[in-house]
C-alpha cells in the first residue's frame, strides 16, 4: 500500500489537483483512494466519488483537525487495505499553518496557490517546509513573474522539496505529479511511525470548553504576549 | 560547506551572501548577534523558539545549508538554449505523426487548431521535456540531445514561461517595487538599471504611459501585457516563451514579439489571429491531438501581412471614432479601399 500525506490551506485547491492527479493514475489501472480530513462539513466526498474514487470523510468537529489525524492514520490505513486499493491519498488543511500531518518516510505534499500572496511561503511552518513535493495552483491567473517570485520563495521556504506548477481545472501539471506518485513509498502498518514535527500544544482550560475571558479562567498551558 | 560557514560571524556571511538574510529574517536576536559566529548563533536558539517555527535542530541546520547551497545554484550559469526539437508521436487515433522540427531562439512559431485539437498537450509535452512517457509519445530534444532530466523539476531552470489572456497582476506593489522584487529573486546585481530599462520597454510597448510608482494593480489591460511581455523578456530565466494571444488593444503587437525574439526566446504563440500568425516563421496545424503539417509563412503571405497591418490599423482608428463618441456612416468605404 502507498500512502501520501497532502496538506495545505483552505481552498488552495487541493481536491481540485488530486482529483485531476488520480484521474491520471486511473488510466494506469491502479486502485486509489482518498480520505479527507476536514473540521464542520464538507461534500468532497461527491466530487471524489463521481470519478469512482473510494473516499471516506473525517470530520474532526471540536478536536483539533490534525491531531484527530494522528489518532486516525493508521485505521485509515486498514480501511484502504481491506478496499484492495494501491494507493491512499490523506488530504487535510493545515488550518493555524502549524500544523503539520506528514509522517518520515511517507510521501508528503503540500498545495499552496499563487493567489495566497509572494509572502506566504514564509508564514507557512512544517506543512510546507517538511514537504516532499511542493504544488503551486492557480498560476493561471496571475503574471509569469509573481510566479517566478513565488516559486523562488517556496524554494527558500523548502530548498529540497521537488516544486511543481499544476492547474487544477485544465489539469496541467497533473500527470507529471501522478508519475512522482508512483514513486511513493510503500506501507504496511503505521506503528511505531513518526510525524516528521510535533504538532503544536495546547492544554488549557479552553481545551476543555471553558468560554469566558479573563486571567481567572486562563489555566493550563498559557503564554502571554509581549506588548511592552 | 558548514565547516567554512559555521565560523563566519553573521555580519560577514551577509556580507558575502547577501542572499542569506532572506533566511534569518524571521529569526529573533539577530541585530545582538552580529558579532558571533554562525555556529554560534544556530547553538544559542532555543528549543522554544524552534518549536515556535516548527522546526527540529538537526532539520534547521539541514535546511540552512541546502538553502545556502540552492541559492548558490541559481547563480551558476544555465546551458544555453539554442534550439528545441520535437519528434512526433502519435494522435489521439494512435495515427502517427510524421514530424520532427526544430525551432531555434530566436524564432516565431504559431500554433493553430479548433479548441480541445491538443494545442495545450503539445505545449506541456514541451515543457516536461516529453520522452515518449506522455500519451502523444512524443519525444523533445534540447540542442539536439537528450536534456539533463533534472530540468523537469527545477525552478530555475523552467523552461517555458506562460502568458496568457486571463492573467493579471494581484500585487500590492507599484511598477518599480514590483518589477525590482522580480530582478531580486534572479539574484541580479544591477536591479535598478535593469529595472528602469524594463519599465522604458514596457512604455515603448503600451498606448498609455505609466509611471514606475503607478500600483501594478491598477494598470490598464494593455499597460499590464505590455509590462508583463517586457519583464519576461528581460528577467524570465526560461528560455521558451508561450504566449496566448496578445489582445489587439493598447499594445503594440508586433514590437512586443520583436523584443522577445530579440532576447534569444523560442516563442510559441497559440493564435488565430492572421497578424500574429503571419508574423511567425512557422505555424503548428494541430488536429485530433496530433501536428497534422507545418506551414512555412511564405513570400505572399508576408506581402499580405503588410495589407493585413493596414485593414487592422483602419479597424483601431474606427474603434477611436466610437471612443471619442462620433460616427461611423463613413468607414466602410474607406475599408474598401484598402481591400
Amino acid at each position: 500500500m502507498q500512502l501520501i500525506t497532502v496538506a495545505g490551506p483552505p481552498s488552495a485547491g487541493k481536491t481540485s489537483v488530486m482529483l485531476k492527479i488520480i484521474e491520471t493514475l486511473q488510466e494506469e489501472t491502479l486502485r486509489v483512494g482518498v480520505i479527507k480530513f476536514d473540521c464542520l462539513s464538507t461534500q468532497d466526498q461527491i466530487l471524489y466519488q463521481k470519478k469512482g474514487i473510494e473516499a471516506k470523510i473525517g470530520l474532526s468537529g471540536n478536536l483539533c483537525p490534525d491531531h484527530f489525524f494522528v489518532s486516525n492514520v493508521q485505521d485509515c490505513l486498514l480501511w484502504s487495505q481491506k478496499n484492495n486499493l494501491d494507493m491512499l491519498i490523506t488530504e487535510s488543511a493545515g488550518l493555524c499553518n502549524r500544523c503539520s500531518p506528514h509522517i518520515r518516510d511517507v510521501m508528503a505534499v503540500c498545495v499552496i496557490d499563487n493567489l495566497s500572496g509572494v509572502n506566504t511561503p514564509r508564514k507557512v511552518g512544517p506543512m510546507l517546509k517538511l514537504a516532499d513535493i511542493v504544488i503551486i495552483t492557480k498560476g493561471d491567473i496571475v503574471s509569469q513573474a509573481e510566479r517566478e517570485v513565488f516559486a523562488f520563495r517556496v524554494k527558500q521556504a523548502n530548498p529540497s522539496a521537488i516544486i511543481v506548477h499544476v492547474n487544477g481545472i485544465t489539469g496541467q501539471g497533473a500527470r507529471e505529479v501522478g508519475q512522482l506518485f508512483k514513486g511513493a513509498q510503500s506501507v504496511d502498518s503505521l506503528t511505531d511511525y513518526h510525524l516528521r514535527f510535533s504538532m503544536p500544544a495546547a492544554t488549557c482550560s479552553y481545551c476543555l470548553g471553558q468560554t469566558r475571558i479573563g486571567q481567572n479562567f486562563q489555566m493550563g498551558n498559557v503564554r502571554k504576549m509581549d506588548l511592552s | 560547506m558548514w565547516d567554512s560557514l559555521s565560523v563566519m560571524t553573521i555580519k560577514q556571511l551577509f556580507s558575502s551572501y547577501p542572499y542569506a538574510a532572506d533566511f534569518f529574517s524571521s529569526l529573533p536576536n539577530l541585530e545582538q548577534s552580529e558579532e558571533s559566529s554562525v555556529g554560534a548563533y544556530f547553538a544559542a536558539i532555543e528549543e522554544d523558539t524552534l518549536q515556535d517555527l516548527g522546526i527540529g535542530r538537526q532539520e534547521f541546520l539541514e535546511q540552512f545549508l541546502s538553502f545556502m547551497l540552492q541559492m548558490e545554484k541559481l547563480k551558476e550559469d544555465k546551458v544555453k538554449i539554442e534550439s528545441i526539437t520535437i519528434i512526433g508521436g502519435k494522435d489521439k487515433q494512435g495515427k502517427a505523426e510524421d514530424i520532427e522540427l526544430t525551432i531555434h531562439a530566436g524564432e516565431i512559431v504559431c500554433i493553430v487548431g479548433p479548441t480541445g485539437s491538443g494545442k495545450s498537450r503539445l505545449l506541456a509535452d514541451i515543457e516536461w521535456v516529453a520522452q515518449q512517457d506522455t500519451p502523444t509519445n512524443r519525444k523533445i530534444l534540447i540542442n539536439g540531445q537528450l536534456p539533463d532530466m533534472r530540468c523537469r523539476f527545477s525552478v530555475e531552470h523552467k523552461l517555458v514561461a506562460q502568458l496568457s489572456q486571463n492573467m493579471n497582476f494581484i500585487m500590492d506593489l507599484s511598477v518599480e517595487e514590483f518589477v525590482s522584487m522580480h530582478a531580486e529573486s534572479r539574484m541580479l546585481e544591477n536591479i535598478e538599471e535593469v529595472t528602469s530599462h524594463i519599465i522604458a520597454k514596457a512604455n515603448e510597448l503600451a498606448g498609455e504611459q505609466f509611471n514606475p510608482d503607478t500600483p501594478v494593480t491598477s494598470l490598464s489591460g494593455g499597460q499590464s501585457r505590455a509590462l508583463m511581455i517586457a519583464d519576461t523578456a528581460y528577467l524570465s530565466s526560461s528560455p521558451i516563451v508561450l504566449i496566448d494571444e496578445i489582445e489587439n488593444a493598447g499594445i503594440d503587437r508586433q514590437n512586443a514579439l520583436r523584443l522577445l525574439i530579440d532576447k534569444q526566446k523560442i516563442v510559441l504563440m497559440a493564435t488565430h489571429d492572421p497578424i500574429l500568425a503571419l508574423m511567425g516563421d512557422k505555424r503548428i496545424v494541430i488536429k485530433n491531438g496530433g501536428i497534422s503539417k507545418v506551414i512555412l509563412t511564405s513570400e505572399k503571405e508576408r506581402g499580405n501581412l503588410i495589407l493585413l497591418t493596414a485593414i487592422d490599423r483602419k479597424m483601431l482608428a474606427i474603434r477611436e471614432v466610437l471612443r471619442s463618441g462620433g460616427h461611423i456612416d463613413e468607414i466602410p468605404m474607406a475599408l474598401e479601399e484598402i481591400i
